[in-house]
């Protein structure tokens, strides 16, 4: 019972996922004035106890978990207890928000506006919203949208205000609040503010949690927080932050509220609007600092089209039902609730599970437009060299295969149905002008239309494009991801053994673990329960090799981005190397390599992707930071070498066609082929 | 009720007339058929001609009075009469023989359920469903020539069987027996016990005390995979009061008897022990010590623990008691606290030396009504933090205000529903009370009269600093009156589909509020997700305050029809609800006690080391397992 509830919408063959309504049809029909002034009486949780923003400063300031902590942080600085309460209300000024509702409706008037101009649509799924209109009467709602867009969170409050739902109280970065007047709007709005990093400030992190959550158990406003932390540069998710999370789980676990609703929310975006910005980012080009300025001059994206949003309200998870059977209560019977306590190790590893498993939900529910197949697609054929692109109706027919295939893997596609395939993709195409160039009737993407003097100016303004393009595929990883480990696997493995495919498909899945969302635990038990289907009866289709090819295509780009940051450290990576220093040396040795044609994916230039492999060899402990030296990197030389090795048994600049041994290939094509008509099955895929 | 402060007789007779009334006014004439056995009764102890002078409530055939599938007396009962309105049977309650107008409304509201729908029980005892006694004829045999009296009727045997656990009664209803005792016997004195339990370990026999048969932990339940034979040992005949010691305000007292007996002998010399557990009709001194109960006076008099200063307790090593009367001794961890708490499973307790007090000159009721729970609970916190609390406090939740609402008997005069319906006014309208959120509080003060009204005042200043409002002595006496019918009304409701119970635990302050709001839930929530059809009445109150914490006890009720399998259902759900206590900071049991029902969960409770200590007892005192009830452990 406790486990289902998160994957309780992940087959959309098995249970038809809910209807989208335009929410933007209605306001291109009729007065967005009368609309932002219209009456507003959201339903609110049953326990709630009424009180203002002010009151709710107070509550936190007299809280006994507060006074504890000011009186520890006095006794061990030796401060006065005035001072430090004094730094405590300044803390607090700067974090709390001020929701009003006439903000609120400025918003709704000012964004009615912008919507209509930037958007298509807006689709939201209404049974999502009765279900949250529900959870927000039972029990306290946390609302956890994915992070694609600065747009997300103002995007959420304005849904809510149109669904007459309780607006919620959103924790946001403190880069936000650098904007002036902007800053302060946000707040007025429901926005509060936290530092970014806070690591070692008990008072700071003590106020912070406090706050959150008094207004949770009060039933203030749903709290809203993104689980990634931040937005995701390459629309992959990111890993999850497990802070907040935490936080809002506190509550349950010492029995002050009766359950927790978490609601993932899925929010796509056909076109993001900060698109080239973040590749830039990604290559180097540092994020301009919020400014209401810069805000301003962004103004020219307001004449282009977005295309539409789809944002998916998930199904509520009871904080209650996951922890059920993981998470002994009693543990907190023994010492004051008030009494801040560092986690013990089964609840970490619990937040941390469930962490992964609304990310995973976030991923599922997240709604895929064609342009994403055809992005995918298009970057397989920009890879294998074909320099005058692809035919138009050869791309057509890819997609539909794409299409076809993806729906078997449980991808929550909207793919207009009644319109010809060609139209799809013209349209599609059409949107993203920027990105792609037809001549001829083939389509390529737009590279090499800069006025670049050198060479490596135009390698980056190429990279721009195709992170770019790689960005939009992202957004269907999650659908191959887990049978693309597999592949790449069976691929990898020294035979076709069962316990050699498992082995590599351990160390895939262990490398990769801060790379993609791979939910921590069982997955030995589901290798084995899929392996058996894998297994039996071997037969070979034409279908399952293109299957198989296409998801081996999909890492390619990451084995080699990981391999090329082990030779890297192996190579050049000298004694005084500092984390900081990491990224721009890892780029130039990059660049170098990719001018001389000695590496076929211009993606590895993502710095999201260097960072992750870094990530990844410190966890195994290649790397090692030595500290008190601004994080000087130690590279085991013999370790990286072989992590190296491991990965390139199948060297990523060989011949796509050029698979393993024959068996492999059949076994796989018959797991591929059968995948779609086996639920139970992809259940087990989806689940890895 | 309004005779209360219509002073006139002296305070103390007018109190002396009270209690008899409440607790004690519906005495039988004792029936005690062949008192020829009696010709074997104990000689050793002298005992004051005054309290031998018998007039007992418990017979050794418990059915004379007694219902054998229900709670209490067989002439008191509710029922719905022919005009669909709720009366009261009998005589021997302030209830008896009237009408409560409001219960059927109540009843159909909360439930769901309906007059039309009825489960009757079956009417009789049908005593040859009732497996045949398993004897141990040497065992008989040698019984029979100590001359103390025993028996192996079925109807004798059934009735010593169970306590009054839901699934107990349920199934008692459907006519449905489980594994019975063989034999029951009634000694009459501690020398009685002491021969039976040498008997019983001579010829290896399993013993299980029986008191007042009012256990709600499944404590009396026969193991079912006992193969020897069992013998019920029934102390009610046990029942007298050796001694009173006047200098010392102590009373020596045989721990069969039963708590009304108690007082109201004690009461005739002017005496109390100011234990008044919510039982104390039926239930008895040895059941408490063996229990570790705990009365609603305990803030005046004090729980179990604190009232006794001597146990003598027969075990298969021997007697085990102390050489003194000291008040308080250091001598090693007190002997008292593996007695207290045994619940059967070491020996009999048969005689205990308990505090007696004056009886208080003077007793008032009182309540206050509160916008709501979390006032109220404030308020009671405050009151235990000044060390104020009455000898009885009691925070009952907005659904069990209503309930107890339910139950105001027709008021004979115009003149009263009005004065009902200017309060109901001045309350919800005027003091913006939300009549679905507000709670009340029931008080009961005692001592003498300077200093109760006293009393009264620092409390009521209390509660008017949570927004409390007094309501009057009579909302606070038909909340007392609540907790004596509330058994009745369980028969009625299982008369209609309708099966619940009451279970409890003790909490410190800060967890209350979370543990009432939580526990409520789950009990809602598990029945919902197992397929109760109705949602169900699941209600708290806050009966105890101690300085670092509060006895909370809730009520968990549902309308059962359309489930195959109700009374599984209320135990998954019950299970649930103890589970939730237990993440809650809640205790195992406040006062109940574990018996078999809680066993599970006694290792986290007291610790594997705990649970050792406990275990070594056992194996030194009883290491045959004499005492095979197999409580606790």
């Amino acid at each position: 019972m406790a486990s289902k509830a998160v994957y309780s919408q992940r087959d959309p063959m098995l249970k038809k996922r809910d209807d989208f309504e335009d929410i933007l049809e209605e306001r291109r029909n009729s007065s967005d004035l009368r609309y932002a002034l219209r009456c507003y009486a959201p339903v609110v949780y049953k326990g709630l106890c009424p009180s203002k923003a002010g009151t709710l400063k107070s509550m936190v300031l007299q809280s006994d978990q507060l006074h504890y902590v000011i009186h520890q942080v006095c006794r061990e600085t030796g401060r006065a207890v005035d001072d430090v309460q004094e730094e405590v209300s300044s803390i607090l000024e700067e974090m709390a928000h001020r929701l009003q509702l006439s903000t609120v409706r400025f918003f709704a008037f000012t964004l009615s506006k912008v919507f209509k101009t930037l958007f298509r649509s807006i689709c939201v799924n209404e049974e999502g919203i009765q279900r949250l209109q529900q959870a927000i009467q039972e029990h306290p709602v946390v609302l956890l949208p994915s992070h694609r867009s600065y747009m997300d969170f103002l995007l959420m409050s304005y849904l809510l205000y149109t669904y007459d739902l309780a607006l919620p109280v959103i924790a946001a970065g403190m880069d936000f609040m650098g904007m002036k007047f902007v800053g302060e709007m946000l707040r007025m709005s429901g926005a509060f503010f936290i530092r970014r990093s806070f690591g070692g400030d008990k008072l700071y992190w003590a106020v912070f949690s406090e706050y959150v959550k008094t207004m949770l158990k009060n039933g203030f406003a749903p709290v809203e927080f993104f689980l990634e932390g931040t937005r995701s540069r390459t629309s992959k998710s990111l890993t999850p932050k497990l802070g907040l999370l935490n936080i809002v789980m506190d509550p349950f676990f010492k029995g002050e509220v009766f359950d927790v609703s978490l609601v993932p929310v899925s929010i796509s975006y056909e076109r993001i609007l900060e698109e080239s910005l973040y590749a830039r980012e990604l290559l180097g080009v540092p994020k301009p600092k919020e400014s209401t300025s810069g805000l301003i001059k962004a103004r020219k994206v307001l004449s282009e089209d977005y295309g539409s949003i789809h944002v998916y309200f998930g199904q509520p998870v009871s904080v209650r039902s996951l922890a059920e059977g993981r998470v002994n209560r009693c543990q907190f019977n023994l010492i004051p609730r008030h009494i801040p306590k560092k986690p013990s190790e089964d609840i970490h590893s619990f937040v941390n599970d469930s962490a992964y498993r609304l990310v995973r939900a976030q991923e599922e529910n997240m709604v895929l437009k064609p342009w994403v197949l055809l992005a995918s697609l298009l970057l397989q054929n920009q890879v294998s060299g074909q320099k005058r692109g692809i035919a138009l109706d050869e791309l057509t027919e890819q997609a539909v295969w794409l299409r076809d295939l993806s729906r078997q893997y449980g991808a929550f596609l909207h793919w207009p149905e009644h319109t010809p395939p060609s139209e799809v993709v013209s349209s599609s195409l059409s949107l993203h002008r920027g990105l792609v160039r037809i001549s001829e009737g083939r389509v390529q993407l737009a590279l090499g239309q800069s006025y670049a003097v050198t060479p490596e100016e135009e390698l980056l303004s190429q990279a721009v494009i195709i992170l770019s393009c790689a960005s939009y595929r992202n957004q269907a990883l999650h659908v191959f991801l887990r049978p693309a480990l597999l592949a790449s696997a069976i691929h990898t493995a020294s035979s076709n053994k069962k316990q050699e495919v498992f082995n590599s498909f351990s160390f895939l899945r262990n490398m990769f673990s801060n790379e993609f969302i791979l939910c921590p635990g069982t997955y030995c038990m589901l290798f084995t329960s899929h392996w058996c289907c894998v297994s039996q009866d071997v037969l070979v289709t034409e279908r399952g090799h293109r299957t198989l090819v296409f998801l081996t295509s999909m890492l390619d780009p990451f084995l080699q981005g990981y391999q090329v940051v082990c030779r890297f450290l192996c190579e050049e990576a000298t004694e005084a190397l500092t984390e900081k220093q990491f990224i721009p040396a890892v780029r130039k040795f990059i660049i170098k390599h990719l001018l001389a044609g000695r590496l076929r994916y211009t993606e590895v230039l993502s710095s999201d992707l260097q960072k992750n492999s870094l990530a990844a060899l410190l966890r195994l402990g290649a790397v090692r930071k030595i500290k008190g030296y601004q994080g000087t990197l130690k590279v085991n030389t013999v370790m990286v070498n072989s992590l190296e090795d491991t990965l390139g048994k199948k060297p990523a600049v060989r011949n796509q066609q050029c698979l393993g041994s024959f068996q492999n290939i059949s076994t796989l094509s018959v797991f591929f082929c059968l995948g779609g008509k086996l639920p139970t099955q992809k259940a087990v895929i989806a689940r890895l | 009720m309004a005779s209360n402060s219509s002073g006139g007789s002296s305070d103390r007779q007018r109190i002396a007339q009270q209690r008899l009334r409440i607790i004690a006014g519906h005495l039988q004439r004792p029936v005690d058929g062949d008192s020829a056995i009696l010709a074997a009764e104990c000689k050793a102890q002298g005992s004051k001609p005054d309290t031998s002078r018998e007039e007992k409530t418990v017979p050794r055939r418990r059915q004379e009075i007694m219902k054998w599938n229900g709670w209490g007396y067989s002439d008191s009962r509710f029922l719905f009469n022919k005009k669909g309105q709720a009366e009261f049977t009998g005589k021997r309650y302030r209830l008896s023989g009237m009408i409560i107008p409001g219960l059927k409304d109540w009843f159909e509201c909360t439930f769901g359920a309906s007059l039309q729908h009825k489960t009757p029980a079956t009417p009789l005892l049908n005593s040859s469903a009732v497996q045949p006694p398993t004897l141990n004829e040497a065992f008989v045999e040698e019984l029979k020539s100590t001359g103390i009296p025993f028996s192996q009727d079925a109807e004798d045997r059934v009735f010593r069987a169970h306590g009054h656990c839901l699934h107990e009664i349920f199934a008692l209803r459907e006519g449905k027996f489980g594994r019975v005792p063989d034999m029951v016997v009634w000694p009459n004195c501690h020398n009685d016990v002491v021969k039976i339990v040498e008997l019983a370990s001579k010829h290896n026999v399993c013993l299980i005390p029986y008191g007042g048969g009012t256990s709600v932990s499944s404590a009396l339940e026969c193991p079912p995979e006992e193969t020897r034979s069992i013998v019920s040992l029934d102390t009610s005949q046990m029942n007298r009061i050796l001694w009173v010691d006047e200098k010392n305000l102590t009373a020596h007292v045989e721990a069969g008897i039963v708590g009304q007996d108690l007082e109201r002998l004690l009461n005739e010399s002017g005496y109390c022990t100011g234990h008044e557990p919510d039982s104390m009709e039926f239930s008895s001194l040895g059941g408490w010590v063996a229990t570790r109960a705990s009365g609603m006076k305990k803030n005046i008099y004090g729980n179990i623990e604190d009232l006794v200063v001597h146990i003598k307790m027969v075990t298969p090593q021997g007697v085990i008691e102390k050489s003194c009367q000291g008040p308080r001794m250091s001598t090693g961890p007190d002997i008292h606290h593996f007695i207290m708490g045994s619940e059967g499973t070491l020996g009999v307790v048969t005689e205990v030396t308990m505090k007696i007090r004056p009886m208080p000159e003077y007793q008032k009721y009182g309540s206050v009504v509160f916008p709501n729970f979390e006032q109220g609970v404030a308020c009671l916190r405050e009151v235990a933090r000044q060390r104020c609390a009455p000898a009885s406090i009691r925070l009952m939740d907005n659904e069990q205000f209503k309930f107890g609402h339910a139950l105001k008997p027709q008021v004979s005069s115009i003149f009263t529903s009005f004065l009902d319906g200017l309060k109901k006014f001045y309350i919800t309208k005027f003091k913006g009370f939300d009549p679905n959120r507000l709670c009340v509080a029931t008080l009961l003060f005692e001592g003498d009269r300077e200093k109760v009204l006293q009393h009264e005042k620092q409390v009521y200043d209390i509660a008017a600093k949570f927004g409390g409002l007094a309501a009057g002595e009579d909302n606070g006496q038909r909340g007392y009156m609540l907790t004596f019918v509330i058994a009745y009304l369980r028969d009625l409701g299982m008369d209609y589909y309708v099966i619940g119970e009451s279970f409890e635990t003790s909490v410190p302050w800060d967890r209350v509020l979370d543990i009432c709001r939580n526990v409520k839930a789950r009990i809602v929530r598990e029945c919902k997700e197992r397929g109760v059809q109705f949602p169900p009445l699941s209600t708290c109150r806050v009966t105890q305050t101690y300085d670092a914490g509060a006895c909370v006890y809730f009520y968990f009720a549902f309308n059962y029809r359309g489930l195959s399998d109700p009374v599984h259902v209320y135990e998954q759900v019950e299970h649930a609800a103890r589970e939730e206590i237990l993440a809650n900071g809640g205790s195992l049991s406040h006062h109940h006690g574990v018996g078999k029902l809680r066993k599970e969960w006694m290792r986290e409770t007291v610790s594997n080391v705990g649970m050792g200590m406990l275990k070594s007892v056992k194996d030194y005192v009883d290491p045959n397992n004499i005492f095979g009830n197999r409580n606790l452990l």
